[in-house]
């Protein structure tokens, strides 16, 4: 029904688009009509392809280690003591630091595969991922905390047993927002340095003023970013299912 | 079926000169308390007298203060022979009905796992859940969830039971039904049980305190007559409530 009514809207959207190209007879290479970047998709699909394949790769694998590495530091940070006074501080600052202006020392550091974009969508998810399932286990009903105490648990069964499972929903919003930024990512790095990928081609095609290639482009990123936040947020849903995911009820 | 801890001696509680202070509040000062072995003492009073800070000091969740001290009649610390049935939501909700009453077993690495989980079946057994080993939280009625709180506070065979309010949040009929469950599986053991309901103390202490000022004192012990859990239409009973209200009325004015 979400679906249907999103496709309606979408629909609507590609006829003002048609009819605004077709009553002020923009040029296509400002402005392209839908109906010509449905035909550059239809007749370019295997460049479009090529280029999709390494960007998904991309993404898939910062998506990937990007969450491992934050959930990793958010249990680092919680377990230690050490780690949060010295760590933390250090942390929150680097998110002063604006993702753009460090893409080109990526690129410098790790070339022009696939290595320096990976590492580019790990930096822009990390902290969503790290600060959220941090959060959670913060904020562990404190009641539950207490019983471990008197059950003579150990501080690091209390984490692994209690804290992390009750901090598993904040955890899952990070990975949502992370699997939303994650293409962000990808796309800078292969637009500051990159001979391959769906930024590269967006690059280009803009370079040359084919932009109802850039279009088609973006069209495909946009359709696989939707794919994936779908997909993880089905996933994950699936995975905590025990967590209350209560609908407001006029929706 | 035996519960075990039933077999074993249970100690008196025994608080010396403790001290506590919450947020720049003394809540109590040079407090000193005993509470019979095997007896279940209910401790009544008004809201932010201290009850549920008493009770956390007991468990040694909080420090007794300078001086102070917690220990059992044979010397030795209660912290560490305490089950802890608290205020809040008490199950994980992640946890079917067994982990939950199993979870001890798991926080104190008990192998094997297989036999921890038999035994939190014949606890939920006991407490009338068989059958429902596997839900989760969310599948059970409040009523259930008190039971499985109550079968993981059996689980953990500890002498000493600890109980902040556990069945506030139910309503009348359950209350009373699990009220007299819990009198009944948990004889035997110290029992601190803390209720704004004295029906509820009068029903099922051996004896009643009703704490009072600040810094809080134990009043002295109310203890109705006959064995826990007592009849509801108990006019002995009835009689003591009208008084035990009058004494709450009074701490409430002092406080």
């Amino acid at each position: 029904m979400i679906a249907l009514r999103a496709l309606v809207t979408f629909a609507g959207l590609v006829v003002l688009w048609q009819a605004l190209v077709m009553l002020t007879g923009m040029p296509h290479y400002l402005l392209p009509a839908p109906s010509r970047v449905a035909e550059t998709l239809w007749a370019r699909a295997d460049i479009l392809w090529e280029h999709a394949r390494i960007t998904v790769l991309e993404i898939a694998l910062g998506l990937l280690l990007g969450v491992l590495s934050g959930a990793f530091c958010a249990l680092v940070l919680m377990a230690s003591r050490l780690a949060r006074r010295w760590l933390l501080p250090v942390l929150i600052a680097s998110q002063a630091i604006p993702t753009f202006a460090i893409a080109p020392l990526l690129v410098l550091w790790f070339g022009y595969g696939l290595l320096s974009k990976v590492v580019m969508s790990i930096i822009v998810i990390f902290f969503s991922v790290a600060s959220a399932f941090y959060d959670g286990m913060r904020r562990t009903e404190p009641g539950w905390l207490d019983l471990a105490r008197t059950m003579s648990a150990s501080p690091w069964r209390t984490l692994w047993l209690v804290r992390v499972p009750a901090a598993l929903p904040s955890l899952a919003t990070g990975i949502r927002v992370a699997a939303v930024f994650a293409p962000i990512g990808a796309i800078i790095g292969e637009w500051v340095g990159a001979s391959r990928g769906l930024g590269y081609l967006m690059l280009q095609s803009n370079a040359r003023m084919q932009i109802d290639m850039l279009f088609a482009a973006l069209l495909v990123l946009a359709v696989f970013g939707v794919a994936l936040y779908a997909t993880v947020d089905g996933l994950l849903r699936r995975l905590i299912s025990w967590a209350p995911d209560a609908v407001p009820d006029d929706d | 079926m035996v519960v075990r801890a039933g077999a074993q001696h249970s100690p008196d509680i025994v608080i010396r000169s403790a001290r506590l202070s919450y947020g720049g509040d003394v809540l109590f000062d040079q407090l000193d308390a005993r509470f019979a072995g095997g007896r279940c003492a209910c401790l009544l009073g008004p809201s932010g007298v201290g009850k549920s800070s008493l009770l956390r000091l007991i468990a040694g969740l909080a420090p007794p203060g300078a001086g102070g001290e917690v220990t059992g009649s044979d010397g030795a610390p209660i912290a560490g022979r305490v089950a802890w049935m608290g205020q809040t939501e008490p199950l994980m909700p992640w946890l079917s009905a067994r982990g939950n009453v199993a979870i001890g077993a798991r926080l104190r690495g008990e192998r094997p796992y297989a036999d921890a989980a038999r035994r939190a079946d014949e606890m939920l057994a006991l407490v009338g859940l068989s059958g429902r080993e596997r839900d989760r939280p969310a599948a059970l009625s409040g009523g259930m969830r008190q039971r499985v709180a109550l079968a993981r506070t059996l689980f953990e065979a500890r002498p000493v039971v600890l109980m902040d309010e556990p069945f506030s949040a139910l309503d009348a009929i359950t209350r009373l039904v699990l009220q007299e469950e819990a009198a009944r599986l948990l004889a035997r053991r110290t029992v601190v049980l803390v209720t704004h309901d004295p029906l509820e103390a009068l029903r099922i202490g051996h004896v009643v305190h009703v704490m009072a000022g600040r810094p809080a004192t134990l009043g002295p012990p109310l203890v109705p007559p006959g064995d826990p859990p007592r009849a509801l239409d108990d006019p002995r009973v009835l009689a003591l409530q009208g008084e035990l209200l009058r004494h709450l009325t009074q701490a409430r004015e002092a406080a």
